[in-house]
C-alpha cells in the first residue's frame, strides 16, 4: 500500500465496496417497496406478506430452474434463473390471487378497517412463509448459474492498471438494468394507459371511480399482477446477488417498509427514492472505512482500527432508526404520501 | 309523464325510514331543485334515483322505461349522470385525465367531448394539465360537472353543489348550473341554499320528513307565505 494520498483508488474502493452494492441492493428494495405502495394504494392495507411473497416467488424460480439445469436445458452464460422469471410470474400471480379470494375479498367486501386487513396480511407472511420452509427447508442455498462477473477485480486491475480493482457480478448488473426497466414500465402504465390511469383514479376515489363505470374486480387483480411481477423479480434478482434463505428475505420486510415510508405511502416516486436512501444507508454505515481512508490521509494519520460506524450484525436497526426519525420528523414521507383514513 | 321520475319512493336506512312516498318529476332542458330542512331526506332521493340505495316501494323511470331494477353503472350508462356533494374529483390527477376517467366506459372516441366541455368552461383547457387537488373550490367544481358530462348524460343530478362554499364561489357554480343546463341537459339538484337555488330553478320540491310538503315553479315556491317563513328564513 502506498503512502501517498491517492483519490482514484480510494474512489475504486468505494465503488466495488459501497456504490455498486448499495445500487443493486437499493434496485431489490425499490421493486419490493413499489409493490407494497402498490398494494396500499389500491387495496388499502400495508402488506406485511411482502417480504414472504418475494421468498415464494424465488422458491417456484428456483424449483424451475433447477429442473430445467437437471434436464440440461440451459443457455451457457445466462443465469437460468432468468429465464425461468416469466413462468414464476404466473405461478405467484396464481397464488397472490388465489391468497386474495381466500383471505381479503372477505374484507373488502365487508368493508373491514384498514388495520383489520393489515393482520390478516401478517397472517398470510406466516403462512406464506411456512409454505416456502416446507418446500424448500429453511437451509439457506445458492442458485446462481452462469457467468458470475461481467467483468472481475483481476480483469479490472489488468486494464487500468489501478491497485485497487472494481468487480461488476452479473447480478449486479442484472438488477440494475431490470430495476430500471421494470420501474420505467411501471410509471408509464399508470400515466399514460388507460387501464393505469384507472387504477390510479380507482386509488384516489372509490366511489367516483364506480359512478365513472370502473370495474373494482378488474383494478384488483391487475393490481395483483403488477404486484407478482415486481415480486418474482425483486426476489430473484437479491437471491441470486445474495442467496436464497428464508430468513433472510423475511427479515427484508423491515427495510421495504422503511423506504415506503420513508418515501411517502402511496407514492411510487418516493418509494423508489426511499429504497436507495436506506440501502445507502445501511451500506455506508456498516463499511469499514480503513482502507479507504488510508488511501487518502498521510501515513501518520491512518487509522488502527477498522472505523466501521455500525457493525453488519446491527444492519436491520438502521431501517428502524430512519423509520424513527422520518416518523417523528416528517410522517408523510420525503414525497408527499397519503394515509388511508377509514370511512 | 316526465323524463326522469321517481314516483312513490318510499326507502330506509337499515330500520330508520327516511323517504314516505316521496315523488320527484324533472323534464329535459329543466333545471329541478330538491329543498328542505336537513334530514328531510333530500339527499337520499338522489341516492334511490341512482341506484345506490334500494327503494322499498315505488318506481324510478327515465324517459318512459323503468329503471328500478337497473345497477348504478346501468343507470350511468342509461344517461344518467351523478355529481356527488364531496369528493367528486379525482385529486391527484390531471383536470384532462379526470375528464378521461369520466368517459371511462364510453367505446368512441372522446376528444370531441373533452373539447365540449372545455368551451363550457374555458378555464379548465388553461388548466388542463394541473392536478384537481391543485384548483379552487369553484373550478374543481367545473371538473366534477366536466367529469360527469363526459358520458353525454341527458341528466344530471347534482348533490349540494354549493355546500361549504364562500358566497362568490357559490354565484360561480350557480351560474356553471345554468351553463350546463343551456348545454341541453336536464338537472336535478339537492340545495342547502334555498334561496338562490329557487331563483334559478324552474321546478322546486319541497321535503319534509321524507314527504313531498310543496312542489312548484321556483317562483311560486320563493313567493308562497308559508314556504317563504318556514324555510327560506322570513
Amino acid at each position: 500500500m502506498s503512502d501517498s494520498i491517492d483519490i482514484l483508488n480510494a474512489l475504486a474502493l468505494m465503488t466495488n465496496f459501497v456504490i455498486l452494492p448499495a445500487l443493486s441492493y437499493g434496485s431489490q428494495l425499490a421493486l419490493g417497496a413499489l409493490a407494497v405502495t402498490l398494494v396500499y394504494s389500491v387495496l388499502r392495507f400495508s402488506n406485511f406478506a411482502q417480504a414472504d411473497s418475494m421468498s415464494f416467488g424465488t422458491m417456484i424460480v428456483i424449483l424451475l430452474s433447477s429442473y430445467l439445469i437437471s434436464k440440461g436445458w440451459i443457455i451457457s452464460g445466462v443465469p437460468t434463473a432468468l429465464l425461468v422469471i416469466p413462468v414464476a410470474v404466473i405461478g405467484m400471480f396464481a397464488y397472490l390471487i388465489a391468497i386474495d379470494k381466500l383471505v381479503y375479498k372477505h374484507y373488502r367486501k365487508i368493508k373491514a378497517k384498514s388495520i383489520t386487513i393489515v393482520m390478516a396480511s401478517i397472517g398470510v407472511m406466516f403462512v406464506t412463509g411456512g409454505i416456502v420452509r416446507f418446500i424448500l427447508t429453511a437451509k439457506a442455498q445458492k442458485f446462481a448459474d452462469g457467468e458470475r462477473f461481467i467483468f472481475s477485480v483481476r480483469e479490472f486491475k489488468a486494464f487500468t492498471g489501478m491497485q485497487q480493482g472494481i468487480a461488476l457480478k452479473t447480478s449486479q448488473f442484472l438488477t440494475i438494468t431490470i430495476a430500471i426497466l421494470l420501474v420505467a414500465f411501471i410509471f408509464y402504465f399508470l400515466q399514460k394507459t388507460k387501464t393505469g390511469k384507472a387504477m390510479r383514479a380507482y386509488s384516489d376515489n372509490k366511489e367516483l371511480a364506480l359512478l365513472s363505470g370502473i370495474n373494482p374486480d378488474k383494478m384488483v387483480q391487475i393490481t395483483w399482477l403488477l404486484v407478482a411481477v415486481l415480486t418474482t423479480i425483486a426476489g430473484t434478482l437479491y437471491g441470486l446477488d445474495k442467496g436464497f434463505a428464508p430468513q433472510q428475505y423475511h427479515l427484508l420486510l423491515l427495510p421495504i417498509f422503511a423506504s415506503v415510508i420513508v418515501g411517502g405511502i402511496g407514492s411510487p416516486v418516493g418509494a423508489i427514492a426511499g429504497a436507495f436512501l436506506v440501502s445507502f444507508s445501511e451500506v455506508l454505515l456498516t463499511y469499514a472505512y480503513k482502507k479507504f481512508l488510508m488511501y487518502l490521509l498521510p501515513l501518520s494519520m491512518h487509522p488502527n482500527s477498522l472505523v466501521q460506524l455500525i457493525g453488519t450484525e446491527y444492519k436491520y436497526a438502521i431501517s428502524f432508526v430512519i423509520l424513527v426519525i422520518v416518523l417523528l420528523i416528517k410522517p408523510t414521507g420525503l414525497f408527499k404520501g397519503k394515509v388511508i383514513v377509514d370511512e | 309523464m316526465a323524463y326522469l321520475e321517481g314516483n312513490n319512493l318510499v326507502a330506509s336506512y337499515g330500520v330508520v325510514p327516511i323517504l314516505h312516498e316521496c315523488s320527484v318529476q324533472v323534464e329535459k332542458g329543466e333545471l329541478a331543485v330538491i329543498v328542505g330542512p336537513n334530514g328531510a331526506g333530500k339527499s337520499t332521493v338522489m341516492r334511490v334515483l341512482l341506484g345506490m340505495l334500494e327503494a322499498t316501494s315505488g318506481s324510478v323511470t327515465l324517459d318512459g322505461k323503468d329503471i328500478s331494477m337497473l345497477s348504478t353503472q346501468d343507470r350511468i350508462s342509461h344517461g344518467l349522470a351523478f355529481v356527488p356533494q364531496t369528493k367528486n374529483v379525482f385529486p391527484s390527477m390531471t383536470v384532462e385525465e379526470n375528464l378521461q376517467m369520466g368517459g371511462f366506459i364510453r367505446k368512441d372516441d372522446i376528444s370531441n367531448t373533452i373539447n365540449e366541455v372545455y368551451e363550457l368552461f374555458p378555464i379548465l383547457y388553461e388548466k388542463r394539465k394541473q392536478l384537481a387537488e391543485q384548483l379552487s373550490g369553484g373550478q374543481r367544481q367545473q371538473v366534477a360537472f366536466g367529469r360527469a358530462m363526459m358520458t353525454k348524460p341527458s341528466i344530471m343530478l347534482l348533490d349540494e353543489p354549493t355546500a361549504g362554499v364562500s358566497p362568490i364561489v357559490m354565484d360561480e357554480i350557480f351560474s356553471n348550473i345554468l351553463d350546463v343546463k343551456n348545454a341541453g341537459m336536464a338537472v336535478l339538484m339537492v340545495e342547502q341554499n334555498a334561496q338562490q337555488a329557487l331563483n334559478i330553478a324552474d321546478k322546486g320540491f319541497v321535503l319534509v320528513s321524507g314527504r313531498n310538503e310543496h312542489t312548484g315553479t321556483g317562483k311560486e315556491l320563493i313567493n308562497d307565505n308559508e314556504v317563504r317563513k318556514k324555510f327560506l328564513g322570513g
